[in-house]
């Protein structure tokens, strides 16, 4: 099976006034296309680093990350966006919804980014999928916790991306709400075949995934 | 295509979600205030061009000592305007036993083109507006005309050959103001009669004169073609010969205007610069997202970009027709304030209007767009991310060249441009430096404070950046404000000033030297107060510095020079000069002076003769030669409607030629009688009346006063909303906090606290400098654009500093109301 990411010999190097802080060093894995993946790790233990660099959301001080076969060191900042765009698929903590956008229509987006014709049938496909058929119209202030992270999942699952990160996509969430969300992600990647990254500290939602990478103190436990 | 479908769908669900509404409402104000204040201002200018040229009798005249060549009037006609005639020349009248001089004025049926005659008819109290004099066979009389003839309506008038029925009473003329030294009184007839009545003779001294009126592209045709076929003996009249008084009152006015045009263009600029940032700060998670969906920077740049284009074109549309309905309703009111037909406005107001919409956008809402492209997409995950703030450069002069250009076009005139444009930089500059070095001195003296006080000052030093921002835009905003404030008082306390209640209502000329022993003591008698009489000399310019001078040597210093080389003027002499005239140049002499022979000289009167300090000049008085030197220049304030005169020449100058004397003084309503006794007891004494005169100015500078006022209060009222809407622009941060704050238990009395103490010390602040900025910046304005005299006014510096803090605080606290009214947590999701 082809790789979906080759990790070799990451690190990021962050300079202080007075010295240098090393918050990730010589991290090397591959995942495979389909496959799922768990970042486990204490609070600064470099995780939200490490998925910020797979995603071509950061540049690594050293190493390479390679989506698909492309290596992220080889684009600049747009190219990466438009491998983002093309492949790439996110899930945050903090959902990351606009304010000013419905629900349907933050799904909406990033197809219209890409230009297709009839982004909204799409859009409110995916939202009946994900049990928000009834909150189409509404705005992400008037709906909860868990319906916002519903609605960012279905504008990460609409572009149908080869790759999904997710960081900690149930930090915000009461137990049970944060259990139907994990339900759900698993779900719908393996209907679509994605490959899956989570970032998260649950170990429940962690044992889910074929494979688990621990960090601790910018390197990988093995 | 994409890119720009996508900035109209993102611009209308910004619409609708309420995102971009305050840019909006910023954008629909600034365009509105700028728009209105330039309709309105386009529609009082043209009202007070009308206003003069109802002076006039029309838009433009030919003034000729011959009969006007019927040439001029087709051409006129072909041009599509109106044409009037008159003709006026000094007759014998007769009204049974009693003969008199008059001036007779004939007047065809259309004449005044602008304006109207008021006039009494036979047996009739109420006072009639007509246009066309006489109609023929019959006369109307001036009152003193009435009063000499002791005729009664009814009667017959002989003028020459012809017997006229008197009809009618002249009240008052229109073009009355034009000149007042007509001595005698008047007498209208139909221009049918003049030649019945025999008096058009070869050698006739007749003034004929032929007005146009019409579309002010039409009136500038004819005369440019006038100009050019101008022969001997010919003169054109624009309103530029209106009394002085009045044309300086007019030009002020519209100068004014213009202010108050840029005034409300400095505050939209404020206004959409605070809005601008707040948009950018609420864009900016995001543009991260959308970084993060795969968006490239020239894709979010594009949307950004598109969206403002958008907003531009809403925003101008809607603002463009506020202003619209708004100077329709404020035109009915000025119309009937001015008691004139106010010409529709033109299209130019409504397509500045769209311009200045994307000007102010482009040059203060672009930078902070344009730099959410540059958003990092990491800052979805972390918020700590640096962001790329605009260069404080790009951004202050993008701004300042942006504001200098619509300033520059708004203007007209380029001194008030630089006046205003340097204020502001300045301004900025020092409401920047001194907040800033406030900001340092207020976090050592908020370790002293306790509570709410020491949480308000503390968020003014949090946000440095925002509240330098914030204490630049509110200070130049209030500048503005102020500085129209101040501009306004002291031009409305000038006009007053111009027209005191005892300004002079009466003329003598003619007292001979013989009798000013006799007249002064009956002048005294009578209780008049303040007469002076005034030697009198007709002078013809001779030579300057030793080389003849005739009308031909100014050909080239233009129309006006010519006419003052060759026409006869007037030469007085006096001790002292009064306060109506100012030195600009050189010395006065003193009051006891002897020895040579000095002379002081309007300085417009100079200028276009050319003549300076030290230039000696002879002037020929009936054959004999007065020569003397120029020591000093004056500028008169002829507003003070007391006898000025260009040329004045040093006690005892003029005593060796034959002078008469001329006096001005105020006589009241009651006391007009004693005028006839004084031309009983002095026959050869005229007595002028220019108490229709006096009421006209006086009339034309209460309408000026009131549309400067109207426009002042419109501007203050819109710059009061734009300002609001400015301190409304940056609440977020505020209601935040306040949020915060009140989950952390903080009473409703502690908030307002801490917010009061926030917003009076921005607006004590921002007022402050903006107090003493507005008082330089009005102080050149006045002197160097409105030739006015400029007083320090410590009084309103106070009221501009109250009245900061307390628009700040007013505006502050309603902004963040709802705080205190929602549970907390509503007020944090709202962000």
């Amino acid at each position: 099976m082809a790789n979906a990411i080759n990790v070799s010999n990451l690190g990021k190097v962050v300079r202080l006034p007075t010295s240098e802080l090393r918050i990730l060093q010589d991290v090397s894995f591959q995942i495979n296309q389909g496959q799922t993946l768990a970042i486990v790790g204490a609070s600064g233990s470099g995780k939200s680093t490490l998925l910020s660099l797979m995603a071509g959301l950061d540049t690594p001080s050293e190493g390479h990350v390679e989506i698909l076969d492309v290596n992220l060191s080889s684009l600049d900042e747009d190219g990466r966006a438009k491998l983002r765009g093309d492949k790439v698929g996110f899930v945050f903590q903090s959902f990351q919804l606009l304010p000013a956008l419905t629900a349907i229509e933050n799904v909406m987006l990033p197809l219209e980014l890409r230009g297709d014709a009839n982004p909204q049938a799409a859009a409110r496909d995916i939202l009946q999928r994900v049990g928000l058929g009834e909150r189409l119209e509404h705005y992400p202030r008037q709906l909860s916790g868990g319906e916002q992270q519903r609605v960012a999942i279905a504008r990460a699952f609409v572009v149908q991306p080869s790759v999904l990160f997710a960081d900690e996509p149930t930090g915000n969430l009461d137990t049970e709400t944060g259990r139907a969300i994990v339900d759900l992600l698993f779900e719908l990647n393996q209907t679509s075949g994605t490959t899956l990254v989570v970032v998260t500290h649950d170990e429940k939602l962690a044992a889910r995934c074929s494979k688990i990478l621990r960090l601790a103190e910018g390197r990988l436990l093995q | 295509m994409r890119i720009i479908r996508l900035a109209w769908r993102q611009t209308w669900r910004d619409l609708a979600a309420g995102e971009i509404r305050l840019m909006l409402m910023a954008l629909v104000l600034a365009v509105m205030a700028v728009t209105a204040v330039g309709l309105i201002t386009d529609r009082a200018e043209s009202g007070l061009q009308q206003e003069a040229n109802r002076l006039l009798g029309g838009d433009a005249g030919l003034r000729a000592d011959t009969p006007i060549n019927p040439d001029v009037a087709a051409s006129a006609k072909k041009l599509k305007l109106d044409v009037a005639e008159t003709a006026g020349f000094p007759s014998m009248v007769q009204a049974g036993e009693s003969v008199s001089l008059a001036d007779i004025r004939a007047i065809d049926s259309r004449y005044p083109l602008r304006g109207e005659f008021r006039i009494r008819r036979e047996n009739k109290t109420a006072i009639e507006n007509v246009q066309g004099g006489p109609v023929a066979g019959t006369v109307w009389l001036s009152e003193d005309a009435a009063r000499k003839l002791k005729v009664a309506t009814g009667q017959r008038i002989g003028v020459g050959d012809v017997s006229l029925v008197y009809t009618a009473t002249m009240i008052q003329e229109p073009d009355a103001a034009l000149d007042y030294f007509n001595v005698a009184p008047r007498v209208f007839i139909a221009l049918d009669d003049l030649s019945k009545t025999g008096l058009v003779q070869n050698g006739s001294r007749i003034q004929y004169r032929l007005v146009v009126s019409g579309k002010k592209s039409d009136v500038q045709g004819f005369i440019a073609s006038t100009k050019k076929n101008l022969q001997r003996g010919q003169r054109l009249e624009t309103s530029d010969d209106a009394r002085p008084e009045v044309r300086s009152a007019l030009e002020r006015a519209g100068r004014f205007l213009g202010l108050a045009a840029l005034v409300s263009l400095i505050l939209a600029a404020v206004a959409v610069a605070l809005a601008a940032r707040r948009h950018s700060a609420r864009h900016l998670d995001g543009s991260a997202v959308m970084r993060c969906l795969g968006a490239s920077q020239s894709t979010i740049a594009g949307l950004q970009l598109g969206e403002l284009f958008f907003l531009g074109l809403v925003g101008s549309a809607i603002g463009i027709t506020l202003a619209w309905l708004l100077q329709m309703a404020v035109g009915v009111w000025l119309s009937s304030a001015m008691g004139v037909a106010l010409p529709q406005p033109g299209m130019q107001p409504v397509f500045a209007g769209f311009a200045i919409g994307f000007t102010v956008l482009i040059a203060f809402a672009v930078p902070p767009i344009l730099a959410l492209r540059k958003v990092p997409a990491l800052r979805v995950l972390r918020r700590d991310v640096p962001l790329t703030e605009p260069s404080a450069w790009v951004v202050g002069l993008l701004g300042l060249a942006g504001l200098g250009g619509l300033l520059w076009w708004k203007a007209d005139s380029a001194t008030l441009a630089s006046i205003i444009l340097g204020g502001i930089g300045i301004t900025a500059a020092v409401l920047a430096g001194i907040a800033w070095l406030l900001l340092r001195w207020l976090k050592k003296v908020r370790q002293g404070l306790r509570g709410p006080w020491r949480y308000g000052l503390a968020n003014l030093s949090r946000h440095e950046g925002m509240t330098l921002a914030q204490v630049s835009a509110l200070g130049l905003g209030l500048m503005a404000l102020l500085l129209l404030t101040f501009v306004r008082t002291d031009l409305l306390s000038r006009w007053q000033q111009t027209m005191p209640a005892d300004a002079p209502n009466r003329f003598v000329i003619n007292v001979q030297s013989d009798q000013l022993d006799g007249v002064k003591k009956f002048i005294d008698n009578e209780g008049l107060k303040n007469v002076q009489l005034f030697p009198m000399v007709r002078a013809r310019l001779q030579e300057v510095n030793g080389k003849k001078v005739t009308g031909a040597d100014y050909e080239a210093a233009g129309m006006r020079a010519q006419r003052l080389a060759e026409r006869e003027f007037n030469l007085s002499s006096v001790a002292a000069f009064g306060e109506d005239n100012k030195l600009v140049a050189g010395k006065y002499w003193s009051a006891n002076h002897s020895g040579d022979r000095e002379m002081s000289v309007e300085e417009g009167f100079a200028s276009s003769l050319s003549w300076k300090i030290g230039d000696v000049v002879s002037f020929d008085i009936a054959g004999q030669t007065l020569t003397a030197k120029i020591t000093s220049l004056r500028k008169v304030e002829w507003e003070s409607f007391k006898p000025n005169f260009f040329v004045v020449i040093s006690p005892g100058g003029l005593e060796n030629y034959s002078a008469s004397y001329i006096s001005a003084m105020h006589v009241p309503e009651g006391k007009i009688s004693v005028m006839d006794n004084l031309v009983r007891e002095y026959p050869n004494l005229s007595v002028i009346d220019v108490g229709a005169v006096l009421k006209q100015v006086r009339s034309t500078i209460e309408q000026v006063s009131r549309v400067v006022e109207s426009v002042f209060y419109f501007s203050l009222l819109a710059g009061l909303l734009v300002l609001l809407a400015a301190v409304q622009a940056s609440q977020d941060d505020r209601m935040r906090e306040a949020g915060v704050m009140r989950v952390l238990g903080a009473s409703k009395k502690q908030l307002r606290l801490a917010q009061a103490t926030e917003f009076a010390s921005l607006g004590l602040l921002s007022g402050l400098v903006a107090s003493i900025s507005a008082s330089v910046i009005a102080s050149l304005i006045s002197e160097q654009v409105f030739n006015l005299p400029w007083t320090f006014n410590w009084p309103l510096i106070a009221y501009g500093v109250i009245g900061g803090s307390s628009l700040a605080l007013l505006a502050g606290l309603w902004a963040t109301r709802k705080v205190t009214q929602v549970p907390p947590m509503e007020t944090l999701r709202a962000l």
